[in-house]
C-alpha cells in the first residue's frame, strides 16, 4: 500500500455544509455537461417561443413605446429562467427514484446538502441559458438601451426569481412519484403564470376579469421590473415587488421542500 | 470499539400505516471482525434491517447501537463508522469511477488529497484502473458493484453493511466479490451482509440468522443450523410424480419432520442414513412402486431454510416492499 495523504481535515461545521453543498453541485453540473444533449433541450423551447412570437404572432400583436422584439425578449427570459427551475423539480424526482438520495443519508454529510446542492446547480444552469437566450435574442433584432449595469441587475433579479422558485419545484420533485410525473405536475402549476402575464402581451389587452391578476402575479410584476431595467424604462415599484414575491415565496417554500426531505428520504 | 459492532434490541418497522410489519421484533449482536449474515427471502425485512442500522430509516421501536453509538440520537457518528453497498448501487450513472468515489469521500469530509489518492489506489486494487475515467453508464453489472464497494470503504469504515452484494451477478463476479468480502475481514472489518443466496452465507458468514415475514426464525453458526436438520438428508426419485405422491405417506414415520416434495423427487432428513435407508427402500418396494434414483448428502443451507419455513428461499414472492408500500418501485439495478 502506498503512503497516502492525511485522510484529517479540520473544518467547522459550517464549512464542511457549504463543501457538501458545492460537491453536491459539481455532481450534478457535471452530469450536465456529460450529457450535452441535455443543453439542447433546454435552449430549443425558448428558442422557439422567440421565433414564434418574433416572427408568427409578433405582428398581430400592438405594444406602446417599444418595438415588439425589446418588449418580447426580457419576457422570454424571465419565462426561461422560470421554466429552467423546472429542472429542479425532475432532477431530485430522479435522484430519489434511483435510490440515490437514500444512499446520501448514510453518509455523514450535511443533510440539506441535498436539496441546496440541486437548487444552486440549477442556479448556474440558469445562468448558462440566460447567455444563450440573450446571444439568440441579439440575432433576432433586441436593442437594449438601459446600459450594461441595469441589464445585469434585470439578470439578477431574474435569477433570485427562478432560485426562489427552485425551492417551490424541490417540493413537486420529492412529492412526485417519478421524474415523468414531476414535470406533468410542474406543468398546470407554471402554464397560468406564464401565460396570463405581462411576457408576451401588455396585461391592458386582456379581459377586465384576467388583468388584476395578470397585473399583480410574480410573473408580470418580474417581467416588467426586467423590461424596465434592460430598456431603460421607468417600472415603478415593479422592482421590489418582484423581489419581495421571491422572498416571500422562498420563506413558504423552502420550509416546505426541506419538511417533505425530511420526510421521504 | 466494543465488544459487538452492531446491537439491536426488538426492533419493529411498520409500514403503511400499520398494516405492514416489515420487521417484528429483531434482535442482532454482530461480533466485530467477522462476517455476519442475514439469510432470508425477498420481504422477509433483511434489506429494511440494514436500511434501520444505516441510519436511512428510523425504527418504530427498539433501539441499536453501531460502533457503540446509538443509531436514532447519534446517527453522524454512526454514519462515520459506517459504509453500505449492495443490490441498489449508490453509484450516479452520470459520474466516472473515481468522480463517484472523490464524491462519497468529499462527502464523508475526508480532505481532497486524501480522497484523491485513495480512490486510486481503491481503483487499482478492485480491477477498475481502466475503467476509472468512464462514466458508470459503460460498467458492466459486475464492475459497478465492485465500484459501489470502492465508494464505501473511502473512508475506511470499520463496518461495513453490504446489501445482497451479489444478487443478479454472473458466477464469476459473485467468486470475485466474495475474495474482496474474505480480504476485507481479513483485514479486520466487520460485514454485515445480507442474502438470499444460502450458498453465499455458508461460505462467507461465521454466524447467521435466518429472517422471514419479519421475524427471527432461527440463528447460529451455520454447521449448528445443520446440525439442527438432523444429520443426512435421504433424497428419493420416483418415475412419476404420482408415484412420489404415493410413497409420501409410507415413509412419514421415519422422519422427525415432514418431507418435502418437489415434482418426482422425496426429500427428508434423517438421522441415521443407512438404517432408514434400508427401510425406507423395503416400504417402498413392498407398495410396488419403483425408485429412479437415490441419495444420501449432507443438508444444505437449503434444507435448513425449507424445514424451517416450510417454504423455499427462492420461490417466495415478494409481498412486502423494501421501501416506502404503494409509492416509489426502487429501480432494481442488474
Amino acid at each position: 500500500m502506498s503512503t497516502l495523504p492525511s485522510p484529517v481535515s479540520t473544518h467547522s461545521a459550517l464549512r464542511w455544509a457549504i463543501s457538501d453543498v458545492l460537491t453536491m453541485a459539481r455532481r450534478n453540473l457535471l452530469a450536465l455537461f456529460r450529457v450535452p444533449v441535455s443543453i439542447v433541450f433546454m435552449i430549443i423551447q425558448p428558442i422557439m417561443f422567440v421565433i414564434l412570437f418574433r416572427y408568427v404572432f409578433g405582428g398581430a400583436i400592438p405594444i406602446v413605446g417599444t418595438s415588439y422584439v425589446n418588449y418580447l425578449i426580457p419576457g422570454i427570459l424571465v419565462q426561461t429562467t422560470m421554466f429552467g427551475s423546472v429542472g429542479t423539480a425532475i432532477g431530485l424526482a430522479e435522484d430519489l427514484q434511483k435510490g440515490l438520495i437514500e444512499r446520501f443519508r448514510a453518509l455523514p454529510m450535511a443533510r440539506l446538502a441535498v436539496l441546496a446542492g440541486r437548487t444552486v446547480s440549477d442556479l448556474f444552469r440558469n445562468v448558462l441559458i440566460l447567455a444563450i437566450i440573450t446571444g439568440v435574442g441579439f440575432l433576432v433584432g433586441f436593442r437594449p438601451t438601459g446600459g450594461v449595469v441595469a441589464y445585469l441587475q434585470a439578470c439578477l433579479l431574474m435569477l433570485v426569481f427562478a432560485y426562489c422558485l427552485s425551492w417551490g419545484f424541490a417540493y413537486v420533485g420529492l412529492a412526485a412519484p417519478n421524474a415523468e410525473a414531476a414535470q406533468a405536475i410542474t406543468f398546470p402549476l407554471i402554464f397560468p403564470l406564464a401565460f396570463a402575464s405581462a411576457i408576451f402581451v401588455l396585461v391592458s389587452s386582456m379581459p377586465g376579469w384576467l388583468r388584476p391578476f395578470a397585473n399583480n402575479q410574480p410573473v408580470s410584476q418580474t417581467a416588467d421590473a426586467v423590461r424596465g431595467l434592460m430598456l431603460g424604462q421607468p417600472h415603478g415599484q415593479s422592482t421590489w415587488i418582484a423581489l419581495a414575491w421571491a422572498i416571500g415565496a422562498v420563506c413558504v417554500l423552502a420550509p416546505l421542500a426541506v419538511n417533505k426531505y425530511r420526510k421521504v428520504a | 470499539m466494543p465488544e459487538f459492532a452492531v446491537e439491536a434490541h426488538d426492533i419493529v418497522r411498520v409500514f403503511a400505516k400499520g398494516e405492514v410489519r416489515a420487521l417484528d421484533g429483531v434482535s442482532l449482536e454482530v461480533p466485530a471482525g467477522q462476517v455476519f449474515g442475514l439469510l432470508g427471502p425477498n420481504g422477509s425485512g433483511k434489506t429494511t434491517m440494514v436500511r434501520i442500522l444505516s441510519t436511512i430509516l428510523s425504527p418504530t421501536s427498539g433501539s441499536a447501537t453501531v460502533a457503540g453509538f446509538d443509531i436514532v440520537k447519534q446517527p453522524n457518528q454512526v454514519r462515520r463508522h459506517i459504509g453500505l453497498a449492495g443490490q441498489n448501487s449508490t453509484v450516479d450513472e452520470n459520474l466516472t469511477g473515481f468522480e463517484n468515489i472523490r464524491m462519497v469521500g468529499l462527502l464523508n469530509h475526508l480532505n481532497k488529497d486524501f480522497v484523491e489518492a485513495k480512490a486510486n489506489q481503491l481503483l487499482d486494487d478492485f480491477n477498475l484502473s481502466d475503467a476509472a475515467h468512464r462514466t458508470i453508464k459503460t460498467y458492466s453489472g459486475g464492475m459497478r458493484r465492485r465500484l459501489d464497494l470502492a465508494a464505501a470503504l473511502v473512508a475506511s469504515p470499520p463496518i461495513l453493511f453490504l446489501d445482497e452484494p451479489t444478487t443478479g451477478l454472473d458466477p464469476q463476479s459473485r467468486q470475485d466479490l466474495w475474495g474482496i468480502i474474505e480480504h476485507l475481514v481479513e483485514g479486520g472489518t466487520t460485514v454485515l451482509l445480507t442474502t438470499q443466496y444460502l450458498d453465499e452465507a455458508d461460505r462467507l458468514a461465521k454466524q447467521l440468522v435466518v429472517l422471514d415475514h419479519g421475524k427471527i426464525i432461527a440463528q447460529g453458526t451455520s454447521a449448528e443450523l445443520k446440525k439442527q436438520m438432523g444429520a443426512t438428508v435421504l433424497a428419493l426419485s420416483f418415475t412419476s410424480s404420482d408415484d412420489a405422491l404415493r410413497a409420501q405417506p409410507l415413509l412419514a414415520s421415519l422422519s422427525a419432520t415432514p418431507a418435502n416434495l418437489d415434482g418426482t423427487v422425496l426429500e427428508m432428513t434423517v438421522d441415521n442414513g443407512p438404517a432408514v435407508t434400508a427401510d425406507a427402500l423395503r416400504r417402498i418396494d413392498a407398495a410396488g412402486i419403483t425408485l429412479s434414483g437415490l441419495a444420501l448428502r449432507e443438508p444444505s443451507l437449503d434444507d435448513v431454510f425449507i424445514n424451517l419455513t416450510g417454504h423455499k428461499a427462492e420461490d417466495v414472492d415478494a409481498p412486502v416492499p423494501t421501501g416506502r408500500p404503494g409509492r416509489r418501485p426502487r429501480k432494481a439495478n442488474a
